[in-house]
């Protein structure tokens, strides 16, 4: 079965404030249907999504960004063990370097889109900070996906 | 049986204190703090759950209907459970005292999902470089991506483990996460033929791989029995569902509790009454609540929740290959690894493969692509829904009023019912291995894989790029940074 040649996978829990700015640009993203992208969403990346990673061409990451300055910020990831303590979740470059130890093939081309995040309470939405800041991401998404 | 000491200094202003912050490959957020005397003895050690609270009041005010999607958000690691567990709470609300063979089985296989892939991340992901590398080795590859390099076939089994559990779900919830399978009353689909198909296609080679898993700890627990033996172990009362034969039943039973050697406090008690049995303890330094059972009193009554407990006090477990494992685990070391904290490793492989058994036989059962989805009845005020989530009892209590608003609502998740237990093992720890000596990361680490042997969820876990970093401070009496550590 062929898959999309660009999987854009989003993560973060809609109920935590800033954390939902990933799955709120990903649905903008499915309802935009932009030809030859998949969305995938979940809370957190973990071992079994590399395997989401079959047959891809390129991967984008979304994600909330703590350390962010500008309002989004696109990172170039490259599969990496270099990590030693993780909490519940992959990083991005984990995530590739699993599926490069399961698979035995090199990730396709990845790519790391945060935008800019400061508070997470349970129940609460987004910060007006991050709200403008995802404004200012989406064109620029819409723009990567396109390509 | 009352409290060990360590958990108050008799003088802290006078102790140097040590802080693990926060807990790294442990769900969501917490610390743990050591206060040492000049000479490095521990004198005081205590597990904090950072960011624990508002669970209710986010369920508060709405729609009952609304309730099993939305404390799927509660937590990012185990959704299935918070949502399994509503269900069965609202079930009761809307007069479902009994759902259809099918609604029951969809759910359960929904629910044995969860166990498989959450057990199957827990061992393979956040345990296996403690286990396999030794818990003071080197950092650098104490890690799931060390284990790949090292044990490539085991770190593939673990995630091909995940994600077949994962599939589970989304055919049973309907989607991958924020799922709606379930709902008060039943659930709103049954799975296709294609759908059973395809989950057939794989459960034997999930069975084998959850017994090689099985055997695996075995191996690590024959490889260094003293360790293993004696780690952070300590006596515990212990709390969990039983099916009305005795048998070990994670979705549904009564409430069976045990004192530490054994004998019985009370068995298969309706839990719709929990609170007759079980209360809650405030304690100032902790936000996280100190459950204990109110025949024995909050000093006397804390208890332990999890596999550990569910293998070793169940009469059996209904399926041949796990109960042949857990016969072996209860036998082995003359009982004592079933008494160990490390057990909990085992005793959740066991669980792997009883629960990998268990979908193996839901999916040859023909109720699975029924069509009797719902049932209902009398309308009530109030539900209670306990599951045996992967981490141990979960209980779900709410009250509805007229306009079907959720007016009241109290969740005790397992990682609460454990609060007590895990500081117990931190304390034993600390007295073992840390009580003065010279604290090193390897060293430190040693309390982190105490902790971890619950499997804790410590709060509703959120992720982002440059959040959590691990640090250790160790500070003077006066609080002032004498010296710190940042790993990763």
């Amino acid at each position: 079965m062929s898959v999309a040649p660009t999987l854009v996978f989003a993560v973060g829990n809609p109920s935590r404030g800033d954390d939902a700015v990933g799955p709120l640009l990903a649905a903008r993203l499915e309802a935009a249907d932009v030809p030859g992208v998949e969305v995938l969403v979940d809370y957190q990346w973990q071992v079994e999504h590399a395997l989401d990673l079959a047959g891809r061409e390129r991967v984008i990451f979304i994600d909330a960004c703590v350390d962010a300055e500008a309002p989004f910020v696109e990172r170039e990831v490259r599969a990496d063990a270099g990590f030693a303590h993780t909490s519940h979740a992959l990083a991005p470059a984990q995530v590739l370097e699993t599926y490069r130890r399961v698979t035995g093939a090199s990730p396709p081309p990845a790519l790391l889109f945060g935008v800019r995040a400061r508070s997470f309470e349970l129940g609460a939405g987004l910060s007006p900070d991050t709200e403008r800041a995802s404004q200012a991401a989406w064109p620029r998404l819409l723009e990567l996906c396109r390509r | 049986m009352s409290t060990l000491p360590l958990e108050t200094a008799a003088h802290p202003e006078q102790l140097r204190r040590v802080v693990i912050e926060p807990l790294s490959r442990v769900e969501g957020h917490g610390k743990v703090t050591l206060l040492l005397d000049e000479d490095g003895h521990v004198e005081q050690a205590r597990l904090h759950i950072v960011e624990f609270r508002a669970f209710e009041k986010f369920i508060q005010g709405r729609p009952y209907w609304e309730v099993p999607v939305m404390v799927q958000r509660l937590c990012g690691i185990c959704p299935v459970s918070h949502h399994l567990a509503a269900c069965k709470a609202l079930d009761q609300v809307v007069g479902a005292t009994t759902v259809t063979p099918t609604a029951d089985k969809i759910r359960r296989l929904m629910h044995y999902g969860q166990i498989l892939q959450s057990h199957a991340l827990h061992f393979f992901h956040l345990s296996s470089p403690d286990l396999l590398f030794g818990f003071g080795s080197d950092v650098a590859r104490r890690n799931i991506v060390g284990v790949a390099a090292a044990y490539p076939d085991v770190a593939r089994q673990g995630v091909l483990l995940r994600k077949y559990g994962q599939e589970v779900i989304r055919h049973t919830a309907g989607k991958r996460i924020h799922g709606t399978g379930s709902v008060p009353g039943g659930v709103n689909k049954s799975l296709t033929a294609a759908e059973r198909d395809e989950l057939q296609k794989d459960i034997y080679q999930m069975i084998a791989w959850s017994r090689d898993a099985v055997r695996l700890v075995r191996q690590l627990f024959e490889q260094d029995l003293a360790t293993y033996r004696g780690f952070g172990t300590f006596a515990a009362r212990t709390l969990s569902l039983v099916r009305a034969d005795g048998a070990m039943d994670l979705y549904h039973g009564g409430l069976r509790a045990k004192h530490a050697d054994g004998g019985t406090i009370f068995d298969h008690v309706d839990y719709g009454h929990y609170w007759e049995q079980i209360s809650e303890e405030v304690k100032a330094w902790s936000y996280m609540k100190f459950p204990y059972l109110r025949a024995l009193g909050h000093e006397d009554g804390w208890y332990r929740v999890g596999p550990l407990t569910r293998v070793t006090r169940c009469d059996f477990i209904p399926t041949p290959l796990a109960d042949r494992e857990r016969r072996e685990f209860m036998a082995f070391d003359d009982g004592r690894a079933a008494l160990s904290t490390l057990g909990f490793h085992w005793a959740r492989m066991i669980e792997m493969l009883h629960a990998a058994e268990s979908i193996k036989d839901l999916l040859h059962d023909g109720d699975l692509l029924g069509t009797d989805l719902m049932a209902g009845g009398k309308r009530q005020a109030r539900g209670v829904g306990v599951i045996e989530a992967p981490r141990g009892t979960l209980i779900h209590h709410y009250r509805v009023d007229e306009n079907d608003q959720v007016v009241r609502a109290n969740l005790i998740v397992s990682t609460t019912h454990n609060n007590h237990a895990m500081n117990i093992a931190i304390r034993e720890v600390a007295r073992q291995y840390l009580d003065g000596r010279t604290l090193t990361e390897g060293l430190l680490n040693h309390i982190e894989v105490a902790v971890r042997a619950f499997d804790p969820c410590l709060s509703c876990a959120t992720h982002a790029v440059g959040k959590m970093p691990l640090s250790v401070e160790l500070l003077d009496a006066d609080g002032a940074v004498a010296d710190s550590m940042v790993r990763g």
